[in-house]
């Protein structure tokens, strides 16, 4: 069972030094208040998976949260590399960091089996790629029906997730559209599901469109109302990606100095994500502001 | 008109792509290529991005594979597991574009390091769907530019495998298709029989300067020819159109 509660107390109460821990969120709706409030916290060795490490799993890495990193692809969308990131697999800066490396389907494949509670899970990929001789998790599998031999991975299943939706009632029956990513897949493989949502909404709300549920309560321990709780990150109708806060970011982690200066003016700094945005400047939120396109209802019958 | 090596790129790598292709998308010149193959020769071209999203319709360029306004006007979207296994694994995709650090002379791709794995000179983004679109689209399209660092005679790494030693063994593991082309700011290559082989020179490059630009002996097609230049038309519809900002151009 669900309850609403601040990101604080969510993050403090879900994960401990050391746990595996999944933040969700392909280019969209990724979960910067959580990831900014780990950092705010002091958390240690933790082991962070994602397809697409971003800028808040740079972030965290260069914070010293992070022991491992289990991912796809490592880069700053659009714009090029994660400086913190390639400092830590490089230079052993702040501290050495391991590398648990797959493919976007071999990610989404283990998030898939651990949402299926499957021992593993065949797919076609990996074939004449070097990836297989690094991760031991990669392994040919001969189909039992046939002599076609194909790749399998094991089940992924995180001590805690991190899903963001645009809307969810008080017990966690969440809505989400626009890029789905693993949001899905990922709540349903870990064990324990912080849920942090644009706005909460009644639970009439979420039965109107039953089509657009993501997940239901069941699956969510945390609920989370926070908004803007994806900026620099987007919102598919509430606000768009703030492109200059990921070109900053893109010198501004070129150097420990100016990462350790940012970090402690936006994260440390603050208390949490309302008092984030109270530093943005209204223009630049204004201009962040989506336009409007909406879909044309549906109608599901009814008696 | 006067064209940049950028525009050469985007119209070269347009006219690759057919009409009625599902092309697996990128941002930057790929993105560009569609909508001006789309708004050419292949009107029913359909965009698909690595993000889930199926026939994408952007009303502006997108910043990243998962921008906003592809969503908005799109046909359909896919989880990250659905795209990739409903449309990729599935065969349902004729060509994908793909770009990476360093292309071997069969093909082969890097984008996970330079120098060595374990103790990488360079940690690089890594796959991403790389591997998924170079194992499972017809036609695989490289966009980069050319010069020795980027063209080894063999990659650090296989990240996404062209056509592996070059005798036959991505037929015999499985793998569909392979890579049919690579465009640069010199030339525009295919393969022949897994090895990559020039097609064609852009105007004003030598055959010396390319192969000075590549790390071992290159073939050149008996064939060979000059890339088409692009039309004053097409590169007003870059310009105007495509993209009126100048973000990629």
């Amino acid at each position: 069972m669900s309850s609403v509660t601040s990101m604080s107390e969510a993050v403090s109460s879900a994960i401990d030094d050391g746990d595996s821990v999944y933040l969700a969120g392909f280019t969209h709706l990724i979960p910067f208040a959580a990831g900014h409030e780990i950092i705010r916290q002091e958390y240690s060795n933790l082991t962070i998976g994602r397809a697409t490490p971003d800028l808040v799993y740079d972030q965290m890495i260069a914070a010293g949260c992070v022991e491992k990193v289990v991912f796809s692809w490592a880069g700053n969308p659009g714009v090029g590399s994660l400086h913190a990131f390639r400092r830590a697999a490089e230079d052993d800066v702040p501290n050495a960091i391991e590398l648990e490396e797959y493919t976007h389907f071999g990610m989404a494949t283990r998030l898939y089996a651990g949402a299926v509670d499957l021992p593993f899970v065949p797919l076609k990929t990996f074939a004449g790629s070097d990836l297989p001789d690094h991760n031991d998790n990669i392994r040919p599998v001969e189909s039992p029906f046939g002599d076609e031999e194909v790749y399998a991975v094991p089940p992924l299943t995180p001590d805690v997730a991190v899903v963001r939706a645009q809307r969810a009632d008080e017990d966690g029956n969440c809505h989400l559209w626009g890029i789905h990513g693993e949001q899905k897949e990922a709540a349903l493989a870990a064990d324990t599901v912080i849920l942090s949502v644009e706005e909460l909404v009644d639970t009439a709300t979420i039965r109107s469109d039953p089509n657009r549920t993501l997940v239901t309560g069941d699956e969510v321990d945390y609920v989370v109302n926070c908004p803007y709780g994806s900026h620099p990150s987007y919102a598919q109708g509430y606000y768009d990606r703030d492109n200059e806060a990921y070109l900053n970011w893109d010198e501004t982690a070129r150097t420990v100095e100016d990462t350790e200066a940012w970090l402690e003016e936006y994260v440390h700094g603050v208390a949490d994500r309302e008092e984030y945005i109270r530093k943005l400047s209204s223009d630049r939120l204004l201009d962040l502001q989506a336009g409007n396109s909406y879909s044309v209802p549906v109608d599901l019958g009814g008696s | 008109m006067e064209y940049t090596d950028t525009e050469l790129m985007v119209t070269a790598a347009a006219n690759r792509l057919r009409d009625g292709d599902s092309v697996l998308v990128g941002i930057g010149v790929p993105n560009l290529a569609c909508n001006l193959a789309k708004r050419t020769h292949a009107p029913d071209l359909t965009m698909v991005y690595e993000s889930g999203v199926i026939d994408a319709n952007p009303s502006s360029l997108p910043l990243s594979i998962g921008d906003p306004v592809l969503v908005s006007g799109a046909m359909n979207l896919e989880s990250l597991h659905g795209g990739f296994n409903y449309y990729l694994q599935a065969g349902r995709l004729d060509a994908g574009f793909l770009g990476g650090a360093q292309i071997d002379r069969h093909g082969n791709i890097n984008s996970t390091v330079i120098g060595d794995y374990e103790d990488p000179d360079v940690r690089l983004p890594g796959s991403g769907g790389a591997c998924e679109i170079a194992s499972n689209v017809e036609r695989t399209l490289v966009v980069t530019p050319h010069d020795r660092r980027r063209f080894p005679e063999k990659v650090d790494f296989v990240t996404s495998p062209g056509y592996l030693d070059g005798d036959g063994e991505r037929e015999e593991l499985g793998l569909r298709g392979g890579p049919a082309a690579v465009i640069t700011d010199m030339a525009v290559m295919g393969f022949e029989d897994g090895e990559m082989v020039v097609e064609s020179l852009h105007p004003g490059v030598e055959r010396s300067a390319v192969q000075e630009a590549t790390g071992w002996e290159l073939q050149f097609s008996d064939d060979l020819t000059t890339t088409p230049v692009p039309s004053d038309d097409t590169l007003q519809l870059i310009r105007e159109e495509l993209d009126p900002d100048g973000v990629y151009l």
